[in-house]
């Protein structure tokens, strides 16, 4: 009846204890998932794509074998789901293989996107943060804006990103100015609400601690509320960076905008183009998935260096 | 003194303390540039606020300066009363003088915007809490206010300084063409609301939740999907609406099909951290009644994964509405919300997509709402909405 | 197999006669691999509970007292050893539904009305409806919680949360209750009321109750065998027979008897307790 429990392991780390290791953990489940994510991707580009390979094969009278079919599918000009390895030959051709400077590269494109995301969402921060500040201060500023800011987050304010690019283009500002006015607009939201509740996280007894030292507003400020605030500060960061690219991608959309990883979608889907749609997306998620990395270890080291490492 | 009237005096004080608001401070400030305001002129060129029906509100705006009534809330009905007479005064004599307001007309616009912010002010120390119904009404209050006041100011601005309607249109021109093209903006709702939205909504919500159930057996999976389900949170899935307008068309079940798998990832995330929220204890008192699967899943797991299934579920009802607003910038049917948004701002028709803006933010609202009221109806005993 | 399972299920829900144990536990012992070695939470444990004992388990934090408890509910899996439940395996015990548990905390549901958390486990045992509500009924009286079926665990205080949760394994109708120090989290006040409230219960439906408790007083007060337990590892280290009369009230507890056993009892914590922590 009793469950015997097996006898303790050696100490050295053979293979099998390190694969076993990675896949007690996530890396090897992560990887599984990614590589089944990568040959549906194949099957899907095969299946969405013999239709037409075979009516482009029966126009011609071509006679293939399964292997030459499959492999017909996968290198189809036009496909209707381009296969991973196409998309990835065509990124490598539009970044490494490309002067940076041409209007077909997309380091070009990329840089263009990144500059007015960077921007956006180094002004919306720097915004959200004062506010929050003023809100947790001002009871007014609390009582009257903030039940605005919360309404915000539930109305689709992306939507409003064309009009503010055409607007402000009418007038003349820069588009990359334009497109981070978008940005910014969009990050401003979840920083300020995260530091509203950041700055309110201190527990009441450390803020009567405070009061006991008659600490002024700065002083509580600085030496209790900020410091609290970090982490709430880097998790909205996280959101912020991601809504300011979706924010600059979506402001190149309907504006005519001849660069940026929004009218290289927009292009493509014009001119059926998908490989280069694929490329552009894949590249705009590199993109996001590295800033939110990058706000990510950000946010570790600070929270280290603080010693609130989690 | 005797000692009677020092206690008196006392009790004064007392009283005093207890009913005193924040000082109105701001009516001085307020009274001080609406009497500045006299001897300068509305309009460029046209003749000073003494000589037209705006002296009027100059003198209205001075009367809370004077600290009457002692009253804390008699005070801050007069401000709210002056304030209120003061903007319709200045709304009512835009008409004549729009695109060249006078100093006079702006000194006039700058008092009543500080007296209005007095008022936010003596409503907002006067709410909060969870006492009488007055303060909750208060805390409504003061947002409506603030609203009303960003309306006015903008409706004053815009049209005191001539600003072409192309670049901001005014609030009433706004509400004009709301009006006016009820019929379109019905239409559009329609197409991008109940059709794209509402199906790819569901669809999306559905199988994420159904997805993560399955998920949940599998702890291999689990632990591989987690984090590829938390990143793919954070891209611009958005950027797929071409090519869902591609394989699906041009009408809105391509829009639905970018709703699905905007919506799909959040509530996938949220429902596998959902269903592990149940505590250890609650855990081995399944297990102590040999419960089954299917039994501990019913009775335990999902009931304690409800707060992040509603979690998703709001946070999905604003990405579902972007979704297909945005979708619809790479091609639809003559109709659609995202559709009038990018054609009305090629023409530079900008009162029609601030119209169409509105209608948005209020389904967007609306829409989180109702799925807020369900949340509080169904989890109405996790601990932040216990009373 | 299956009628194997079956006749052993059917034999774990009978009590067992009158004379034998309710728990038999011989040489078991139980040790969990952790990222710093080996920890042996119980070693060599003997140990024998008979029909309507009640029985208290006595020890410092990390003797493993509450680790024993579990593993006689089947929570946790012994390492080497025997243990029977009414006669068969602790996991045909309780998939035979064989025993009531009480936890530290209540443990209770928020989204179920207290009556409702009472029937949870009737609903898992698939009873019919009229029969959960006199269950419930009658448990929830047992435990002096008539009147408030209907509100939510929240609204209750936390000794009558514990009260409900108890009134929750006494549902199940098993001849055997669990507890692993069902009052710790309660005021004095409160734990005292309990504790005279729980004797009566135990005087009235002679079940035999296995209580986890790290207090001398309340051990000596329920039981009429004490263990006392000693950490690294977890071991018995005196079995303590209590001969208090049957019927004590809290005045008890000055009586020289009573002082008696409890000296002893500390005696023996002292003993096995090494203070090198």
């Amino acid at each position: 009846m009793t469950a015997l429990a097996e006898p303790g392991g050696g100490v050295g780390l053979s293979p099998r204890v390190f694969v076993r290791r990675i896949f007690a953990g996530q890396t090897g489940p992560v990887l599984v998932v990614v590589a089944a994510i990568i040959l549906v991707w194949y099957l899907g580009a095969a299946f969405l794509n013999a239709p037409q390979q075979m009516e482009a094969d029966g126009r011609a009278g071509v006679e293939r074998s399964l292997t030459g079919f499959l492999a017909a599918t996968y290198s189809q000009e036009r496909p209707v789901l381009p296969a991973p390895h196409q998309v990835a030959a065509e990124i490598w051709k539009t970044t490494f293989a490309m002067k940076p400077t041409s209007k077909r590269s997309l380091v070009y494109h990329g840089w263009v996107t990144l500059s007015s995301t960077l921007m956006g969402f180094a002004i919306g921060t720097l915004l959200g943060v004062l506010l929050a500040v003023g809100i947790v201060y001002s009871r007014t500023l609390d009582k009257s804006l903030m039940p605005w800011i919360i309404a915000s987050q539930t109305i689709p304010i992306l939507a409003i990103a064309p009009m503010i690019v055409v607007v402000l283009g009418a007038i003349n500002v820069a588009p990359v100015f334009a497109k981070g006015t978008v940005s910014a607009y969009l990050a401003f939201f979840p920083v300020a609400v995260g530091m509203v509740k950041g700055l309110r996280s201190p527990d009441p007894m450390l803020l009567d601690l405070m009061r006991t030292y008659s600490a002024g507003p700065w002083q509580t400020l600085v030496k209790l509320r900020l410091p609290a605030a970090m982490p709430f500060l880097f998790a909205s960061l996280k959101v912020a960076i991601a809504i300011s690219l979706v924010g600059a991608i979506v402001g190149e959309l309907p504006t005519g905008a001849r660069a940026g990883l929004g009218a290289r979608l927009l292009a493509g889907s014009y001119y059926g183009q998908t490989v280069q749609i694929w490329s552009a997306l894949l590249v705009a998620a590199f993109m996001a998935a590295i800033l939110v990395t990058l706000v990510g270890i950000a946010d570790r080291i600070v929270l280290r260096r603080m010693g609130m490492a989690r | 003194m005797s000692e009677a009237s020092a206690a008196h005096e006392r009790m004064a004080a007392a009283i005093g303390v207890l009913t005193a608001g924040p000082a109105p401070v701001l009516t001085y400030p307020a009274a001080l540039l609406a009497l500045a305001a006299i001897p300068f002129p509305v309009a460029t060129g046209g003749g000073p606020v003494a000589g037209s029906s705006l002296l009027a509100a100059a003198l209205l705006m001075a009367v809370p300066a004077l600290g009457w009534p002692r009253a804390p809330v008699g005070r801050l009905l007069l401000v709210a009363a002056v304030t209120a007479l003061a903007f319709f005064l200045l709304l009512a004599h835009l008409a004549p003088i729009a695109g060249r307001a006078g100093l006079g007309f702006w000194l006039l616009v700058a008092a009543a915007a500080i007296l209005a912010v007095q008022v936010m002010r003596g409503l907002a120390h006067r709410s909060g809490g969870r006492g009488s119904g007055l303060r909750r009404l208060n805390a409504v209050a003061v947002p409506v206010v603030f609203g009303l006041w960003l309306l006015v100011l903008w409706e004053c601005l815009v049209r005191g300084f001539g600003v072409p309607p192309v670049l901001l249109p005014p609030p009433s021109e706004i509400a004009r063409q709301i009006a006016s093209s009820l019929s379109i903006l019905w239409a559009d709702f329609r197409q991008t609301f109940l059709k794209a939205v509402l199906a790819g909504y569901v669809i999306g919500c559905l199988s994420g939740f159904l997805i993560a159930i399955l998920v949940d057996r599998v702890p291999f999976l689990k632990r591989g999907l987690l984090p590829v389900g938390n990143m793919v949170s954070a891209l611009p899935i958005i950027g797929i609406a071409p090519i869902m307008v591609m394989w699906f068309g041009f009408d809105w079940p391509s829009k639905a099909a970018v709703v699905v798998v905007m919506t799909f990832f959040p509530m996938l995330v949220n429902t596998v951290t959902g269903l592990s929220a149940a505590g250890a204890m609650e855990r081995d008192l399944m297990r102590t009644y040999a419960a089954s699967y299917g039994q501990e899943l019913i009775k335990l797991r999902l009931p304690a994964a409800l707060p992040f299934i509603f979690n998703a579920l709001k946070i999905n009802s604003t990405l579902a509405l972007i979704g297909a607003i945005v979708a619809e910038f790479f091609g639809t049917p003559i109709v659609g919300m995202g559709f009038r948004i990018s054609t009305e701002v090629g023409r530079m028709n900008i009162s029609m997509v601030w119209a169409e803006i509105a209608v948005a933010a209020l389904a967007g609202s609306l829409f989180y709402g109702l799925v807020a009221l369900l949340e509080r109806a169904f989890t109405f005993w996790h601990p932040s909405y216990r009373h | 197999m299956v009628e194997e399972v079956a006749r052993e299920a059917a034999e774990a829900a009978r009590p067992a006669s009158a004379s034998g144990s309710v728990i038999a536990i011989t040489d078991l012992s139980l040790t969990f691999q952790t990222a710093d070695g080996p920890v042996h939470a119980l070693q060599d444990i003997d140990l024998s509970v008979d029909r309507g004992e009640f029985v208290s388990l006595i020890g410092p934090s990390g003797c493993g007292k509450t680790t024993l408890l579990r593993v006689i509910a089947d929570l946790e899996q012994p390492t080497s050893g025997e243990i029977a439940v009414n006669g068969v395996s602790p996991d045909a015990a309780r998939r035979a539904r064989a025993y009531g548990y009480v936890f530290q905390a209540a443990a209770l549901y928020p989204w179920r009305s207290i009556a409702s958390n009472v029937a949870l486990p009737l609903e898992i045992m698939g009873l019919s409806k009229a029969e959960r509500s006199e269950r419930v009924k009658r448990n929830l009286e047992l435990v002096n919680l008539t009147g408030f079926e209907r509100k939510y665990p929240w609204q209750l205080s936390g000794g009558m949360q514990q009260r409900a949760s108890i009134a929750r394994a006494l549902a199940v109708e098993p001849d055997l209750l669990l507890m692993d120090e069902p009052f710790g989290a309660l005021d004095e006040i409160v734990r005292d009321h309990l504790n005279e409230q729980l004797l009566q219960l135990w005087a009235k439906t002679h079940k035999t109750i296995v209580f986890v408790t790290h207090s001398i007083p309340e051990a000596v007060f329920l039981s009429t065998k004490i263990v006392v337990m000693s950490p690294r590892p977890g071991r018995v280290y005196d079995v303590i027979d209590c001969d208090l009369p049957g019927e004590r009230t809290l005045d008890i507890r000055e009586t020289p008897e009573f002082l008696e056993i409890a000296h002893r009892v500390r005696e023996g914590l002292r003993a096995g307790h090494s203070y090198d922590d």
